[in-house]
């Protein structure tokens, strides 16, 4: 084991699958020359050359879609889209086209394809460039969606998606890129035969208390709000959603009918939002053994604002988690903290 | 071959008298007889099967939308003819004849356009998305300018393996105007990816003239911003669009690079079947169905006065093209419909846990 960032650990996995596969090569903005917005591609240009680091001018639609192209003849393109936000001028390829060719063409055709790119708030970055629209793709049969935590989960799950004939959008986040974590030594191994099982969610820490359930950045975030409470003697569980296509919904079930109260976590907005379908899940799967009504913890609904105390506000923290795991233990008469 | 003739501002409504310059048996001596009633042969028939989907469509038999390539015929033979075998081809949803044209059996065609299990997509696509990957027929797509990136893609997966495949991408003129037009022209060329790209023009994107959506009306110039030849054709004429579409796919195929080629022609009826085309005036109605704007009334004449096609031979193609229309439409009828229990064979292609197979009354938890 070898301590890391999540952002050397995407790196060396992406690497590790080009040497791997002849098929592998990597398109996207700023990917070569510069060598990634946030570093990720960082060498491949000089170590794999023009032919499979390929810099696109600035044209979402068109590069995502000829990686769909390209995907159809059998190569297994990686794209980089540079944060998700971009993802909207290429949504047409993603959603009218990545993710219906191979039923629409009834099985002819896969698209192995991955979209990386990364969601997140809290970099000051204002209304356009710090949403979380992994919704948008979750809602998508013929899609599926990865979302890891930590570094070992970005190496498996990427080496996963990679090796996935289907389309995969792959969500990073800006606030985990510089978050450290121990992988396996043979990580950035090309033989590596490890690879994480796309559809799967875990239990990331036992608890018996209640359940809190988060993924990408949110669900390093409830490992925090876990391990402070557990200071107050809360026992919180925690769920770890990890692929949001398809949705892994028996292990959180599972996990509420152990502790009987649920708080869903989330980067996104409320309404509509991811913790609608985990909670409407929840309600459907173990209504008997609910104690509490099913809480979540969202961004607030405005379009993001620049200035720091106002972004700050408008995210979920540790303390509002925190304060929503104590009310609702509350209301189920549990005694709190 | 400089801008020949047409669309000048590319409204129906523009004059007819240059219409008339074109070569009438010029030509026709260097070709060989039975290549030229191959042509024909294929044009009747695109016609014929078009007609007959018109005819299913209002009887119920083919749902959905559903896009004609009638009057197109000319076009749509020459340019299947200019490709090679190993060529791939990309189209929008008007794509029936060029389905039939690349190679897939008129039979499945129609049985997709029935919606059968013997449909070249299994009857998951329909009218607008034919595809077949033995044939290399690519994909018809229904959103407009959806197949332009896919095919600089493919051209993309060809160079990356250092293939000669030339990849056609075929589309209408209202494309032009869409962004996945500009990115994937920039890409096509900044790549040097062996495409052409094909502009069918019928002077109207569903009732929208190219006047009225194009600040260049002069479509094949249109490539000049990615520094891409391109070139007019009449694409009434089915060996002016052979010659010109495979100069371009040769030309993509020596050179590596990417060509556009721009084809007129007039849509017979409305923008789909169910499309009474009220925006069309009586004249220009009149003008679209015109014997001297139809491409097989053309080519009959061409070839019939240049003693190829007899009266004889002319009833005989007509038999023939008929039962063979009518074999595919009794396939088609015959083919059984898709049975419920396949609704989730092709959602994905690599199988993983906790895919959905929830019908719509089903609890979200099985048992």
């Amino acid at each position: 084991m070898s301590v890391i960032t999540y952002r050397q650990a995407l790196r060396d996995t992406l690497r590790a699958e080009m040497v791997r596969d002849e098929n592998v090569l990597v398109i996207g903005e700023e990917i070569g020359v510069f060598e990634g917005s946030y570093k990720i591609t960082e060498g491949l240009l000089k170590e794999f050359g023009p032919r499979r680091v390929k810099d696109t001018p600035i044209a979402e639609e068109g590069f995502v879609g000829a990686a769909v192209g390209a995907a159809m003849l059998g190569l297994r393109p990686v794209v980089e889209l540079m944060t998700i936000n971009f993802s909207l001028i290429a949504i047409d390829q993603i959603i009218n086209h990545a993710a219906k060719i191979y039923g629409m063409f009834g099985g002819q055709t896969s698209v192995p394809l991955v979209i990386r790119t990364p969601g997140g708030g809290g970099q000051q970055l204002g209304a356009t460039h710090s949403q979380n629209i992994e919704l948008f793709y979750s809602f998508i049969p013929g899609l599926k969606v990865m979302a890891p935590s930590t570094p070992a989960e970005a190496s498996s799950m990427l080496r996963a998606a990679i090796r996935d004939d289907d389309p995969v959008l792959f969500l990073e986040n800006l606030g985990l890129y510089n978050s450290k974590g121990e992988v396996p030594d043979d990580y950035a191994e090309p033989e590596n035969t490890k690879a994480a099982t796309i559809g799967r969610a875990a239990v990331t820490r036992e608890g018996s208390d209640i359940t809190l359930i988060g993924y990408s950045r949110m669900a390093t975030v409830a490992t925090k709000v876990a391990e402070q409470l557990a200071e107050e003697d809360i026992s919180v569980e925690v769920v770890d959603l990890r692929s949001l296509r398809p949705l892994d919904r028996q292990t959180f079930v599972d996990s509420v009918k152990k502790t009987g109260s649920a708080v869903i976590c989330e980067d996104d907005w409320l309404t509509y939002g991811i913790g609608a379908e985990i909670a409407a899940s929840i309600q459907e799967g173990a209504f008997d053994y609910l104690d509490a009504p099913v809480r979540r913890v969202a961004m607030a609904e405005v379009p993001m604002p620049y200035a720091k105390p106002l972004e700050t506000a408008a995210l979920p923290s540790v303390e509002s988690i925190s304060t929503v795991i104590k009310e609702t233990l509350s209301a189920v008469g549990k005694r709190v903290g | 071959m400089a801008d020949t003739a047409k669309p000048k501002g590319g409204s129906a409504r523009a004059s007819t008298a240059k219409r008339r310059t074109r070569k009438d048996t010029t030509g026709l001596e260097n070709e060989k007889p039975e290549t030229l009633l191959d042509y024909y042969r294929q044009m009747l028939f695109i016609r014929r099967f078009e007609e007959r989907t018109g005819q299913a469509y209002t009887q119920a038999r083919i749902g959905g939308y559903c896009h004609l390539n009638l009057g197109e015929e000319a076009t749509v033979v020459g340019l299947m003819t200019a490709l090679q075998q190993r060529d791939y081809l990309f189209t929008n949803y008007r794509d029936h004849g060029y389905a039939i044209g690349k190679g897939m059996d008129p039979k499945r065609v129609m049985a997709e356009l029935y919606g059968r299990v013997d449909g070249v997509a299994k009857g998951w696509g329909g009218s607008m998305h034919m595809y077949d990957t033995e044939t290399r027929m690519l994909g018809g797509y229904g959103i407009v300018g959806g197949q332009l990136p896919l095919a600089a893609g493919a051209a993309l997966a060809v160079t990356y393996r250092g293939g000669d495949e030339v990849v056609m991408c075929q589309m209408g003129d209202g494309t032009t105007n869409i962004g996945a037009w500009h990115e994937s022209l920039n890409l096509a060329k900044l790549w040097n990816l062996p495409v052409v790209f094909v502009v069918i023009n019928n002077f109207t994107g569903m009732g929208t003239t190219v006047d009225m959506a194009s600040a260049e009306p002069d479509l094949y110039k249109r490539g000049a911003a990615f520094r891409m030849e391109g070139e007019r054709v009449d694409g009434r004429d089915v060996l002016a669009v052979r010659d010109t579409a495979a100069k371009l796919v040769e030309r993509a195929r020596e050179e590596q690079t990417p060509f556009l080629l721009e084809a007129w022609s007039y849509r017979q009826k409305g923008h789909s079947v169910v499309d009474p085309a009220k925006y069309r005036t009586e004249e220009q109605k009149d003008e679209a169905r015109s014997d001297e704007n139809d491409p097989i009334t053309i080519f009959d004449a061409q070839l019939t006065k240049a003693g190829i096609l007899t009266d004889e031979l002319r009833d005989e193609i007509a038999a023939s093209v008929k039962a063979e229309v009518a074999e595919a439409a009794d396939f088609a009828e015959n083919s059984p419909k898709p049975d419920p229990s396949t609704l989730f064979d092709y959602t994905y292609a690599t199988p993983v846990p906790n895919e959905s197979r929830r019908m719509p009354a089903d609890p979200v938890f099985a048992e």
